[in-house]
């Protein structure tokens, strides 16, 4: 089946079999392995992109399910310079990655989180961040990283 | 983690959805697929056809008609969460709508999907059993109305029939005297024991996890009619009921934690 | 050429941001499964749905069929492809039993997730489809999970070894002294603890591309491995494959805390299957098979008894514990308990010492390193019985440990064990870590609270670790019967353009090497880190290597890197004083440039002499061209990081669940070279331990039958479990190496099970002794509530 998509501001068509996964999709089909996988159940969020500006999990998608729809992923973060965005900076910044492989999940989730919330404090980042899991820093700068880019884009 | 191959339709009304699976038994609905396609990659699940309701946009709506509010079965849980008429009119909805997984699979999944899959470990099933919901499905003959406290029969398993599409859930609306308490060990994770309690005239107490559907506290609810204290009526939640053992609770803790949430909710009706 | 360096700072001790970011901030990253290789066949791997069955049959008619498909192989169809079986590097006793063990089972299953079969595919769901279509006959045989039960040999795992024990290693220096001890003691604690079994779960699944070269025979391995150097070895010697045609490449890896220290049958079968199809052979784990296929950490029963006098000083500490091997031996397996052999006395001065380990075989995944190693299971069992020994004493758990600190004047201190703990100021360092914590307004708010009738129940736990880390000295493994060194290497060069190339031995997997080692060498070289560029976790770029585990990484391999930093400079210094026509000793060197003391005007920048060196037209005689150092750095002791951890709890005594309200560590890991990085990863080590504490159990059913294989029921925590961590720190810096640094990799994850655990049995011990085992889930702690009341 054909699905046309928006990915990072460009359109893309692919024929693809109904039970691939948005995150296959993307990772094989558009090379952009930015984006990862690190679960079977839905629970850890590494695969999470924004699906009409709104944070997903990938892996639970079928691509032909965002047949139309505008996905925004890890490569189409930093501005066209390759400037990084605020969250991404303040990721940097704040020693918010270790490993590296939660992080483009993180730093959509954490995007989707500050443009849905105006006033974030440290609960509800941590609240907010349930759905995705790191196991290299203990989330402590990870948390800092998302204040301060709420500020900054808050601001 | 690949599902098994399926066919794939896209309906874009429900007179069409109803069309596309009739007459093909393996075929399902998939709305948010946030409970269809987890069970499809560990293929638990194998449907043949796809019907893709996500579509049908009509589907999506919050309408506040006086005494009840009447909420689209695809609308989505973080559109429940943050609806302004929920929020003032139906603010346990909107309150448990904002419990459900994680931000993100709040985003995909609907409300429709969570009812119609009927899992006893889901939040929103067990909320609009205690708020009395009406169900409003619609079949190859037409609409017809499901009480929810007749809709939940077994291990997910509804009064649906396989033709029929989920299509609207009905609310009462100013409840003011509520009470939503979820256990759990993660923030993300489902329920271990859940209880939502609804004061409307009678109160109505319901559980999450403690069976293989959403359940009424029957026991609780008997008592506090017949005006025993709080306690006594909570040291009753799980009269009649057989819950689960699992990794997170033996049966006996499970029954404790339906007592000490149950205690929670119905010193939080106040 | 001639322009002066501006003076650079030092940069060793600042907060340098990782230059490791940018990319994976970007998704430029490339983790193993990223690549892209034209033409790859993809495995799939048939396992064992039992813990222990005998495999009767295997049909593989259907999935050979199936489309996509290549080849699917058995054990038998690959005998002739080993040279050797899976290597285990530490026979611990010289008569350690251990079964057999080959890539593929043959006979029997051992543990859920043995792998029994492959499908060789065109594509990864074509493999996945195939591997649902090989038709195995097993007969499901009574299983082994319990260690005791193991140990009782009731039913024998390996028949061929006879017993379900693998080994029995003792340390008891002190027979007399241990037995006088607990003879004549005032008193006696003698507890039992579990440690459970744990998943390690990096985020990024395993993940192994083998590409063989066009020609000559060579093949490149890519493997989200912490251990390419290693690997290659292994790989060379059970492949049967001359170690010099592999080039072993770990790309960006996504987290290992020693899952990935390891050599698997995954990574030997693309090897093998490269050879035999003559194409690139590829494999990624899916969690499931992580969770089952991918070692466990942990898993243990533990008995420790403590005798003190009446002043509750320690007299002797005795520990007996049993170690699960699973299955079979993998990498270390077997050596996992010895690494916290000699710590289980802690940070506490005691006359005599006496430690045993039985390691046996259970029908679960082979156990094997995991983020503190041996060394968390020691400090769980000492911190953990010196609270129940000041219960016993009748005095506060802060006084007990007071009264038996090593002593600081006694350092370096002799161990009973027979260790030389290199350095430290234990009581400075607790002092400094209860005054950050409040710890005198901790213990008023409990009593307030108690007295208030409230229901949640504040607790406080201490936990005080010493760690052995920096593995190793190479001889001192050789006594263990390890059988590699402990060494690092590393080379630098200072190329014509004053450009720095480090090579390091080191594989990081987010530890931050690429960023501390251009530290180290830029400091020292008073140039900027940003002209200074490290490569690593290629066996073609850095030949030699020992690899990252054991928080071995900075003590080791960024001394190595100090090391040949100063040798580069030696030269540099030789040509320098040639070129300005003074004596060696006549030179001074900062901030990139030479000089002659007592004339400022003769002055020569470092970026010169690497131009000279370069173009050898003005070198002193005899003197080799270009600018370019080794060396293979073995440490002569371990390094000993400690620090003070205190847990704060709230426990709801009416469900059992316990809220981490606060958490404070004041670690001493010598210098710190970034501080930004050591904090870190202090915080992902604590996030792990506290995961111990209160989430995270590999849990088997009564047949082998792991039940928490997806990360929905293994309970990784997530943000909203944890709170934000406090962090002081003291330094006492090692003398054991030039950077007088220690390590901090794993001492988060050491420290932290045994605090969360000791608060929660003190929110709880105005109700009688508390009884739990890790992880404390809510049903647990309402449990032992309960049993205070019965
Ligand atoms: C990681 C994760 C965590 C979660 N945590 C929770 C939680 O804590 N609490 C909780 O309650 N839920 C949880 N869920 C489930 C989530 O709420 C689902 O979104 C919801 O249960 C299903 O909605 P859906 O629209 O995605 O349904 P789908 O997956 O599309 O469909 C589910 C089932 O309902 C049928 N169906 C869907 N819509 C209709 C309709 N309108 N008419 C008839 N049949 C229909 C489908 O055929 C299918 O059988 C979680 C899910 C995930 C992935
Ligand atoms: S891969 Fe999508 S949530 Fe884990
Ligand atoms: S940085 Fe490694 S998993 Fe988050």
């Amino acid at each position: 089946m054909k699905v046309t998509l928006t990915v990072n501001g460009k359109q893309v068509s692919r024929d693809v079999e109904p039970r691939t996964l948005l995150v296959h999709f993307i990772r094989e089909d558009l090379s952009l392995t930015g984006t990862n996988v690190g679960c079977d159940t839905s629970s850890c969020g590494a695969c999470t992109i924004l699906m009409g500006g709104e944070s997903v999990k990938s892996c639970t998608v079928l691509a032909v399910q965002a047949d139309g729809a505008e996905i925004t992923t890890i490569e189409g973060m930093a501005s066209a310079d390759g400037t990084m965005n605020a969250v991404q900076r303040a990721f940097q910044e704040n020693h918010g990655l270790q490993c590296g492989y939660c992080t483009p999940g993180m730093v959509m989730a954490s995007y989707s989180l500050i443009k849905e919330n105006s006033n974030l404090d440290e609960a509800a980042v941590r609240e907010g961040l349930e759905g995705n899991l790191c196991r290299c820093t203990g989330y402590h700068n990870i948390v800092k990283a998302v204040l301060a880019a709420a500020s900054e884009m808050g601001a | 983690m690949y599902p098994a191959s399926f066919e794939y339709l896209r309906a874009l009304s429900v007179a069409e959805a109803i069309s596309m699976v009739s007459n093909n038994e393996d075929a399902k609905f998939i709305a948010g697929g946030h409970s269809l396609i987890p069970l499809m990659k560990l293929r638990l699940a194998t449907p043949s056809t796809l019907v893709d309701i996500g579509r049908i946009g009509s589907l999506s709506y919050v309408k506040d008609e006086g005494s009840q509010i009447a909420i689209g079965a695809l609308t989505r849980h973080r559109d429940i969460e943050i609806s302004d008429v929920l929020r003032s009119k139906a603010p346990m909805l909107a309150h448990v709508a904002g419990m459900v997984g994680d931000p993100s699979v709040r985003h995909r999944g609907t409300i429709g999907g969570s009812i119609a899959h009927g899992d006893g470990a889901s939040d929103l099933p067990a909320a609009v059993l205690a708020l009395d919901a009406v169900l409003v499905v619609e079949g190859p003959s037409g609409r017809r109305e499901i009480k929810a406290t007749d809709f939940f029969k077994g291990f997910l398993e509804t009064a649906l029939g396989a033709d029929e599409v989920l299509v609207e859930i009905r609310v009462p609306s100013d409840i003011k005297a509520w009470s939503y308490q979820k256990f759990n060990r993660r923030a993300q994770d489902w329920a271990i024991v859940g209880v939502a309690a609804v004061r409307n005239g009678t109160t109505r107490v319901s559980l999450v996890n403690m069976g293989a559907t959403p359940l009424r506290a029957t026991g609780t609810e008997a008592a506090l009619a017949s005006g025993a204290s709080l306690d006594d009526a909570a040291l009753r939640a799980d009269e009649g009921i057989d819950p689960p053992a699992d990794l997170n609770a033996s049966v006996e803790y499970r029954r404790h934690l339906a007592h000490v949430l149950t205690k929670r909710a119905l010193s939080e009706l106040g | 050429m001639t322009t002066v360096q501006d003076a650079v700072p030092g940069v060793i001790g600042t907060r340098v941001l990782r230059r490791e970011d940018p990319e994976l901030l970007t998704g430029e990253g490339r983790f193993t499964d990223d690549l892209k290789i034209p033409a790859a066949l993809w495995l799939g791997v048939v396992r064992s749905p039992f813990g222990r069955a005998k495999i009767l049959s295997i049909d593989t008619s259907a999935a050979k069929a199936a489309p996509g498909v290549v080849a699917v192989y058995t054990a038998t169809d690959l005998q002739s492809e080993w040279a050797g079986p899976i290597p285990s590097a530490w026979q611990v006793t010289p008569d350690m039993k251990s079964p057999a063990h080959y890539p593929l089972a043959s006979g029997s299953a051992n543990y859920v997730g043995d792998p029994v079969a492959v499908v060789v595919a065109n594509s990864p769901k074509e493999a996945a489809d195939a591997v649902g279509m090989v038709d195995v006959e097993y007969e499901q045989l009574p299983a082994v999970v319990d260690l005791e039960d193991a140990l009782s040999d009731r039913v024998v795992i390996h028949s061929e070894l006879g017993t379900n024990v693998s080994y029995v290693w003792e340390l008891n220096p002190n027979p007399d002294g241990i037995k006088t001890a607990f003879d004549n003691a005032a008193y006696v604690v003698k507890e039992r603890y579990i440690q459970q079994r744990l998943i390690p779960a990096a985020m990024e699944p395993r993940s192994v591309a083998v590409v063989p070269s066009p020609m000559g025979g060579d093949y490149t391995v890519y493997s989200a491995t912490q251990i390419p150097h290693i690997l290659k070895v292994m790989l060379g010697l059970t492949v049967g494959i001359s170690e010099s045609k592999i080039r072993v490449i770990a790309p960006a890896v996504g987290g290992g805390f020693g899952s990935k220290l390891d050599v698997y049958p995954e990574e030997l079968l693309c090897l093998a299957l490269a050879r035999k199809h003559r194409l690139p052979v590829r494999w990624t784990e899916e969690r499931s098979e992580n969770s089952q296929a991918t070692i466990q950490g942990r898993g243990q029963v533990q008995w420790i008894e403590l005798a003190a006098d009446a002043n509750g000083k320690l007299t002797g500490v005795r520990a007996d514990i049993i170690a699960d091997m699973g299955g079979y031996q993998q990498l270390i397996t077997a050596g996992v308990p010895l690494l916290g052999a000699f710590l289980y006395h802690g940070v506490y001065d005691t006359p005599a010492y006496a430690f045993k380990c039985t390691g046996v075989y259970t029908n679960k995944t082979p156990t094997d390193a995991y983020r503190g190693a041996g060394r968390p299971e020691a400090t769980y069992a000492i911190e953990r019985a010196m609270d129940a020994l000041a219960v016993k004493v009748g005095v506060d758990t802060v006084e007990i440990r007071r009264r038996n600190f090593i002593p600081t004047e006694s350092f370096p201190y002799n161990s009973p064990a027979g260790l030389v703990f290199d350095s430290g100021d234990y009581a400075a360092n607790f002092t400094q870590g209860l005054n950050f914590a409040g710890y005198d307004a901790l213990r008023k708010k409990q009593a307030e609270m108690r007295a208030s009738g409230s229901k949640k129940h504040l607790g406080i736990g201490i936990s005080f670790f010493v760690e052995m880390c920096g593995l190793a000295p190479s001889r001192v493994l050789a006594s263990l019967n390890y059988s590699a060194g402990g060494w690092e290497s590393a080379t630098v060069r200072i190329l014509p353009t004053c450009k720095v190339q480090v090579v390091t031995g080191t594989a990081p997997h987010g530890q931050g090497h690429e960023t501390s080692w251009a530290m180290i060498a830029a400091d020292k070289l008073g140039i900027s880190p940003d002209d200074v560029e490290v490569l690593h976790s290629d066996t073609a770029i850095s030949p030699f290597g020992l690899d990252t585990y054991g928080s071995r990484s900075l003590s080791v391999g960024g001394t190595a890197v100090y090391i040949a930093t100063e040798r580069v400079l030696d030269k540099a210094r030789k040509i320098a004083a040639h070129l300005l026509e003074a004596s060696e000793e006549d030179l001074d060197y900062a901030g990139g440039n030479f000089s002659v003391k007592g004339s400022p005007e003769k002055v020569l920048p470092l970026a010169a002499v690497a131009f000279e060196s370069f173009t050898a037209h003005n070198l002193p005689d005899g003197m080799e061209p270009n600018l370019e150092a080794s060396t293979s750095w073995d440490p002569p002791n371990f390094t000993f990081p400690y620090g003070t951890h205190i847990a704060v709890v709230e426990v709801d005594e009416d469900t059992g669940k316990v809220d981490l309200v606060r958490y404070v560590a004041v670690d001493d890991c010598g210098n710190r070279i970034n501080p930004l990085i050591v904090e870190g990863q202090v915080h992902g080590g604590l996030a792990q331990g506290i995961g111990q504490a209160l989430f995270e159990e590999a849990v088997y059913d009564e047949t082998g039958n792991l039940l928490t294989a997806t990360l929905a029921d293994y309970l990784v925590p997530s943000a909203a479990e944890l709170p934000s961590f406090e962090l002081d720190h003291t330094v006492t810096p090692s003398p054991t190496n030039p950077l007088g640094v220690k390590g901090i990799g794993e001492a988060g994850a050491i420290a932290s099970p045994p605090a969360v655990m000791n608060a929660i049995v003190d929110a709880l011990s105005h109700f009688g002794k508390i009884n739990i085992d890790m992880p404390a889930s809510p049903e647990k702690v309402w449990k032992a509530i309960q049993a205070t009341k019965a």
